[in-house]
């Protein structure tokens, strides 16, 4: 089609049109979601025939309002997390019209679960250091190695997955893309507990995978590239979310501090106050950021938001125990779970402040962030390399 | 969400303020104007009248150009970029505000006559009115030496008084690119213009368009040192490969870029006459102020022995930063005000 993208008012008429034909009341969810996406009115920037319609990404955000309004069974974005802002968006960018039929629908519905096999134990901060391999296999690819933090691995469908194809050559240009089906033989996933007692996170060990070739995302050697438009998204996805004034962390202890009056002090208070202060900035510096971004790939600003995330949530977190006091000494739970989702807000004030500690280390620790502000915002001179031009077989490890 | 972009009209604007700043205020002249004896750039504020850029927010009925204050935002970013000498807050900001809020004009430059330390809500009147007459004393006024009418505040109005019947003495300034006055009046003659309540509209005015200026300054200092440190060798390696300052100028950069979105904020709130405004302005004002306090510390920082002397720029930023953090409030008073506006009371 060669008409223009819909705007505001066409996508509000489209979706009231939806909404007359489709029920939101009756009927089955799923059935709901996949026409939703076969409308367009999924994620309304992504090309038609994929969820989209062509239109500006900050549009989204007022046909899901219409959808909420009228009682509409969400896609539960909180349990694919990775899915809707690490996958797609590299799927939509680097896979084959095959590959983004196959897997763009069921993503966004939910009904296939995405999780995320970058980390290793060996290549954390230095990703592209990583080792699992992938060998050449006739018509497809060998898969063998161990990955660590994989959030949802227990749950997922799907992988993605960037491996080592070529030892020979410096660590940066030798890896490939992958999606990895959780499901195959070899795919072993394993709880990894965490500091909070539960196991959000797991171990993957790959024991000789096999994965067709036509799962391959880019090309054979281009790993880095694309890896590195999934980790841009997923900071933004981390730190980028709208959300109204007191909306996150603050919140909680914002309505703390209004209903305990008895636990208010004049160093805490002001702590309180600057921590709002900051949380406000940052829920602006976000909405801006998103309309920045109403077209293209994010690009390395996105970190900042992730770096501002973190500390606040570290901050507040912390603020809210010294606030309770005695309350604070209690812990919920330390039983061994398997949480579907992360949810700071149902569980007790010590989970919030343990489980924020990993906020500065996953996706990108808030230390390599600033190398990444510092280096391709600000344009600094980069560290001194020694394993720049090494082939990666000749790594120390 | 209101929009916290720039507009194409606002790009073209800041391009045609920058390219004038460049021209006629280079910050060698304004190192050199702070020893001098003149209170102001009069050259360069008779040039940014000529471009119209001093009555944004004016209709254009009453002689103004019938835009926001989102374009006077951007002005004052790239005043702050220039630490300017001129007395675009004390008047175009403050005293329009003033004359907006009462619905008056007056001819000549205006500047309302409050200590530039007041913070929006906390104004209470040094001068007192008897027949038509002020008499009193406001120190610490902005732009007191330049302005040619004085809007005081007195009892409960707000008066226009000639500046020839004050008596205007210089305050050796911490910032000497924002130079203040003490101006004492007795029994000065004085024309009513308006209510005081127009004092606290004025107020909110400045200390929204304040952050766009300290935006502009932060954002200023942190390009001179970033600069600096890709061209400046120490140990065989340009400095600004060590880790330990690129991290603090990354998060300085996030610091201004949280700056840029408050700003903008505030300056649309204040655009829009929005009910959010005074929280706008709060978090504003706390959060610009310490954004550009700490980037003109880093620049004097990070420029090591240079960035000490007298004859390196960094100190006119440092100045004008620290002291723009005790203009209209300093960021601990606004987030008192905030404690009220959000419902969260001390302890």
């Amino acid at each position: 089609m060669s008409t223009a993208p819909p705007d505001a008012d066409e996508l509000h008429r489209r979706a009231e049109d939806f909404l007359a034909r489709h029920d939101p009341g009756t009927g089955e969810p799923l059935e709901f979601l996949r026409a939703r996406f076969d409308a367009g009115l999924a994620w309304v920037h992504y090309p038609e025939g994929l969820g989209g319609l062509g239109a500006p990404r900050h549009l989204q955000a007022g046909v899901d309002r219409l959808f909420a309004e009228a009682g509409a069974p969400g896609n539960q974005p909180e349990r694919n997390g990775i899915g809707l802002g690490m996958a797609a968006p590299t799927i939509l960018a680097f896979g084959t019209e095959e590959q983004r039929k196959r897997f763009l629908r069921p993503l966004w519905t939910g009904e296939e679960i995405w999780c995320q096999l970058f980390s290793e134990p060996g290549a954390g901060s230095d990703l592209a250091a990583l080792g699992t391999r992938a060998v050449r296999d006739g018509d497809g690819w060998t898969v063998s190695g161990q990955k660590v933090w994989t959030s949802m691995a227990h749950e997922a469908r799907w992988g993605i997955l960037v491996a080592r194809t070529d030892p020979d050559v410096p660590k940066h240009r030798g890896m490939t893309y992958f999606v990895c089906d959780m499901t195959a033989p070899g795919v072993e996933v394993r709880p990894l507990r965490q500091i909070t007692g539960e196991a959000e996170f797991n171990e993957v060990f790959l024991t000789d995978v096999r994965i067709p070739d036509e799962h391959r995302l880019g090309e054979v050697g281009d790993g880095w590239r694309v890896a590195t438009t999934t980790l841009m998204n997923e900071r933004v996805a981390i730190g980028g979310q709208a959300a109204p004034r007191e909306g996150g962390m603050i919140g909680v202890v914002a309505g703390l501090w209004r209903d305990r009056p008895e636990l208010r002090t004049p160093g805490l208070h002001d702590a309180l106050l600057r921590l709002w202060v900051e949380a406000e900035a940052a829920r602006l510096t976000g909405a801006r950021l998103r309309q920045q971004l109403t077209a293209g790939q994010p690009g390395p600003e996105g970190s900042a938001a992730k770096l501002a995330f973190a500390r606040l949530n570290q901050e507040i977190s912390g603020l809210e125990l010294e606030l309770l006091g005695e309350d604070g000494l209690r812990y919920d739970d330390w039983t061994m779970r398997r949480p579907s989702e992360v949810d700071f807000t149902r569980r007790s004030p010590g989970y919030r402040y343990l489980r924020a500690k990993g906020n500065s280390i996953e996706g990108g620790t808030s230390e390599i962030l600033r190398n990444i502000i510092a280096e391709r915002v600000l344009g600094l001179p980069g560290e001194i390399r020694v394993d720049k031009d090494v082939p990666w077989k000749d790594l120390p490890k | 969400m209101k929009d916290l972009l720039y507009s194409e009209i606002e790009d073209d604007l800041r391009a045609g303020v920058r390219a004038l700043l460049d021209d006629k205020c280079p910050w060698t002249g304004v190192l050199a104007g702070t020893e001098k004896d003149q209170p102001f750039d009069a050259a360069l504020w008779g040039a940014l009248t000529g471009m119209g850029v001093t009555a944004l927010p004016v209709p254009e009925e009453d002689g103004g150009a019938g835009a926001s204050w989102r374009e006077t935002a951007v002005v004052m970013e790239e005043l702050g970029r220039a630490v300017a000498p001129v007395p675009f807050l004390g008047s175009a900001v403050l005293a329009t505000a003033a004359l907006l809020a009462c619905g008056a004009r007056v001819d000549g430059l205006a500047v309302l006559a409050v200590p530039l330390s007041t913070a929006p809500g906390a104004f209470a009147p040094s001068v007192r009115a008897e027949d038509g007459a002020l008499t009193g004393e406001v120190t610490s006024v902005e732009g007191g030496l330049a302005a040619q009418v004085l809007l005081v505040p007195a009892g409960d109005g707000l008066y226009a008084v000639d500046a020839a019947d004050a008596v205007r003495t210089p305050v050796t300034s911490l910032d000497m690119t924002r130079r203040l006055a003490d101006v004492a009046f007795t029994a000065a003659p004085a024309r009513r213009i308006g209510d005081a309540s127009a004092v606290e509209a004025a107020l909110a005015a400045g200390a929204a368009m304040l952050a766009s200026e300290q935006l502009g300054l932060a954002e200023r200092c942190l390009e001179t040192t970033i600069a600096y440190l890709k061209t400046r060798y120490q140990f065989g390696r340009p400095v600004g490969s060590y880790q330990a300052l690129k991290h603090r100028l990354a998060d300085l950069w996030a610091a201004v870029t949280q700056a840029r979105a408050v700003a903008r904020y505030a300056a649309a709130c204040l655009a829009d006459s929005d009910p959010d405004t005074p929280v706008a302005i709060a978090v504003a004002q706390a959060h610009c102020s310490a954004v550009a306090v700490r980037a003109a510390e880093e620049c004097v920082q990070m420029h090591g022995g240079i960035g000490f002397t007298w004859e390196h720029p960094a100190h006119l930023y440092l100045k004008r930063a620290k002291a723009g953090a005790l203009a209209l409030g300093t960021p601990d008073r606004h987030r008192a005000a905030l404690a009220r506006l959000a419902g969260l009371p001390p302890a």
